[in-house]
């Protein structure tokens, strides 16, 4: 009896190695067809603000390009910054894209392993840094200069504040704002300190605490941070981290809220005040009629205000002081036409001097090291050198609370 | 006896191989018939196309039955390597933290050694420190508990935790570029450290190494005095105890082992296909691989179907939600459906269910 029962799992498993070399053989390469089928590989799923903001660009993107969920245009979510990412971009490969996106800055060795493995599908991915060095022709890096975004809504954030010590509920000095950072590198200081300098840019006497939680989607941690700071005496919160962690919590403290990645306004009619996001649509699009026309695309590409890649939502007119639409859209036009520049080095100073030159960490080595000087013109060039930011300075008026990640 | 009660449950005293082997298939079957029904009303899919995408999801081209076994050979890796501690009946449930503390050695060794030695060299020395942070990893509860009787349960589980903590610090320690949160692929420019690729594929050597160990601890387990004694001390301690056997020898020095194996799927994973390390590396794998052991009986070539189904159900339900544009938790749902009855049918093979009509029989 036993024998027999032995030799009938010797039976399936040999007949279940059968079956895979039958199909190994079978199923190989589909046909090629000219039309573009592109895949998106997502850290998190819509939940996660950031996230959400790349699916709706990446269905209205392909869409417009006549694409169809599910036949011609893919999306993954939940994937983690592992080999999971190689795993599934292959996998997009197998579904027969020709264009792959991933959207999340763990993601990028993965991506470049499975570019190099198949040179006729294009892979681009956000916030990267490595593509303009590794020198693959269908690897693409793409970020966009949101922190042009980030300066403008702390103009919102500043006139708010100057509301607040107008009306007497505040004085100048305690004009504190709080933000919630996921980790400590260049694209999170990139994005407060523009923040921050957008906000000082009308309220002068401002000042800012970071926080950071050491991950991008814990909506514990966001929210305890900005409880944290709320209760630290921050009279308004802006974060980089994708959860609803924050918003809720100002929320339910009445604290005037700057989002990020899209509005929060469902979640927090009370206190959101305006938020800026990277609009990818334009990104997805370029990329996609790039490949139907045969052209290469950029190793490295930026999206700007003019390319339609930052965005700010409308404000919030029930939280915002009066006038700060018009004056965004004021700040926007200078922008643009370059007359006032986010990282001017007259508007800040680092341990109380002037930054008049600055060794940047541009191209990716061993040991992550200056290599590009970063300041000229008056001004610290943020996304010039490449699309992903590396403006990684501390500089006087913020406080780091903690920077154990 | 037991006239008052509608339905009667007795333990079954045999139950022939084939007939086993029915109820099993049948659960099987009876679980995709439900995954259908409940996916034709909760979406409105055509239940054919579902199960032929969960069939693609796993073997629709090369690539595809290439990782299916790849995930196949860490779990049935992390399978035999728990399942020598629960036929002793000592509950290791740190299979994930002893794996990740393997990967943990292997991947410091890559970090810290990457240029500094050739390159078979630091393959060794990445083996050997697989071996040993998996094998530390599961002595210090075996000594504990051989020593002061600590539970094993709470002691080994807690265990990864510490283990995920480690991997954290040390991921931070180690992160490129500083304050991004993780570590990427190691020496992705160099290779050093990564195991040679067989056959052509980056796949192959793993699934050897599986079976290897698959088979040498069969051959352990069954034909050695270690595997007898193992046995033994599962069935009965004051027995084992009788004829002489040192107990605590034999679970501390069995734990090591269990350990060391879990250890070497970490290895396996960081030295061979990932190369990278992550708090999230093991992936659940050291409780999945409990399941498949037990399921298993911890009969190797079972464990190998057991961990086949596992894994052919996590990648087919990844599938449909990215090809039916589901939300990843709907696959969650249905692998939940799968195993429940997989599971479930396990009693109707250990227990009879007597409903009060049939006297004769009660009687």
């Amino acid at each position: 009896m036993k024998k027999l029962h032995k030799i009938a799992a010797v039976i399936a498993a040999s007949a279940m190695a059968f079956g895979m070399t039958a199909s190994l053989n079978a199923a190989e390469v589909k046909a090629e067809d000219a039309q573009i089928k592109a895949g998106l590989i997502c850290l998190h799923d819509e939940n996660s603000t950031y996230d959400l903001n790349f699916i709706n660009a990446f269905k209205e993107a392909c869409e417009a390009q006549g694409l169809v969920e599910g036949e011609t245009y893919f999306i993954t979510t939940n994937i983690p910054e592992g080999q999971e990412c190689y795993e599934e971009a292959m996998n997009m490969v197998d579904r027969g894209c020709n264009y792959v996106f991933a959207d999340s800055f763990g993601h990028e060795d993965y991506m470049i392993e499975a570019a190099k493995e198949v040179p006729e599908v294009q892979f681009s991915h956000a916030t990267g840094t490595k593509a303009h060095t590794e020198e693959l022709d269908n690897y693409h890096n793409a970020f966009a200069s949101i922190y042009e975004g980030r300066y403008m809504a702390g103009v919102a954030a500043g006139m708010k504040l100057n509301e607040m010590i107008a009306a007497g509920d505040i004085t100048e000095d305690q004009a504190k704002m709080g933000y919630v950072g996921a980790y400590t590198y260049a694209e999170v200081i990139s994005g407060y300190t523009s923040f921050y300098l957008g906000a000082k840019s009308v309220c002068p006497s401002v000042t800012m605490e970071v926080t950071f939680t050491g991950s991008w989607y814990d909506e514990t941690k966001e929210k305890e941070g900005a409880q944290m700071l709320i209760d630290a005496g921050c009279v308004l919160i802006s974060q980089h981290a994708d959860s609803m962690g924050a918003p809720t919590a100002c929320e339910a403290a009445g604290v005037p809220n700057v989002s990020y990645n899209g509005s929060t306004i469902a979640a927090a009619p009370n206190t959101f005040l305006v938020s800026s996001r990277i609009n990818w649509a334009p990104y997805f699009t370029y990329c996609m009629d790039a490949i139907t026309a045969g052209e290469a695309i950029d190793a490295d590409w930026t999206g700007t205000l003019e390319t339609g890649s930052v965005e700010l939502t409308e404000v919030n007119e029930a939280v915002a002081a009066e006038g700060t639409a018009d004056a965004i859209a004021e700040v926007q036009k200078k922008l643009s036409a370059g007359e006032v520049k986010v990282f001017d080095i007259d508007t800040f100073t680092v341990e109380g001097e002037t930054l008049s030159s600055y060794l940047a960490d541009v191209d990716t080595d061993a040991d992550y090291t200056g290599d590009t000087e970063a300041i000229s013109d008056g001004a610290f060039q943020e996304s010039s050198f490449r699309s992903a930011p590396y403006f990684d300075v501390n500089i006087d008026g913020i406080t780091l609370l903690d920077s154990a990640f | 006896m037991n006239k008052g009660s509608l339905i009667h449950i007795s333990r079954r005293k045999e139950i022939s191989w084939w007939r086993a082997w029915l109820v099993r298939l049948a659960a099987i079957a009876l679980a995709l018939i439900l995954c259908g029904i409940i996916t034709f009303f909760a979406t409105g899919l055509n239940p054919i196309s579902f199960y032929a995408a969960m069939i693609d999801g796993s073997f629709g081209t090369s690539r595809r039955i290439w990782m299916l076994l790849q995930n196949m050979a860490i779990l049935l890796c992390i399978s035999v390597a728990l399942a020598p501690a629960f036929r002793m009946r000592f509950w290791n449930l740190g299979g994930d933290g002893q794996a990740l503390m393997g990967a943990l050695g292997a991947a410091a060794s890559m970090i810290l050694l990457g240029d500094k030695v050739p390159n078979w060299l630091l393959i060794l020395i990445m083996t050997v420190a697989a071996v040993l942070f998996g094998a530390v990893w599961a002595f210090i509860p075996a000594f504990f508990k051989a020593k002061w009787n600590t539970n094993e349960t709470l002691f080994t589980l807690m265990m990864n935790y510490v283990a995920v903590q480690l991997v954290a610090f040390f991921v931070i320690i180690w992160e490129v570029p500083k304050g991004a949160g993780k570590i990427g692929i190691i020496n992705q420019n160099t290779n050093a450290g990564w195991f040679p690729q067989v056959g052509g594929s980056k796949y192959l050597l793993n699934v050897i190494i599986a079976v290897l160990i698959t088979v040498i601890m069969y051959v352990y387990m069954k034909y050695t005095k270690h595997g007898y004694e193992v046995a033994v001390v599962g069935e009965s301690e004051p027995t084992a105890r009788y004829a002489g056997i040192n107990v605590k020898n034999v679970v501390v020095r069995t734990m090591v082992l269990s350990g060391a194996l879990c250890g070497v799927a970490g290895l396996l994973l960081v030295g061979g296909t990932d190369h990278t390390l992550t708090t999230t590396l093991i992936d659940g794998r050291g409780f999945t691989g409990v399941m498949v052991a037990w399921l298993a009986k911890f009969n190797p070539i079972y464990m190998a179907l057991t961990g086949f189904l596992i894994v052919f159900l996590q990648r087919g339900s990844a599938e449909i939600t990215t090809m039916f544009t589901l939300n990843q938790s709907y696959g969650d749902i249905i692998t939940g459906i799968i195993l429940f009855f997989v599971i479930g049918c396990e009693f109707f093979l250990n227990y009879q269910i007597h409903f009060r009509k049939s006297h004769k029989e009660v009687a």
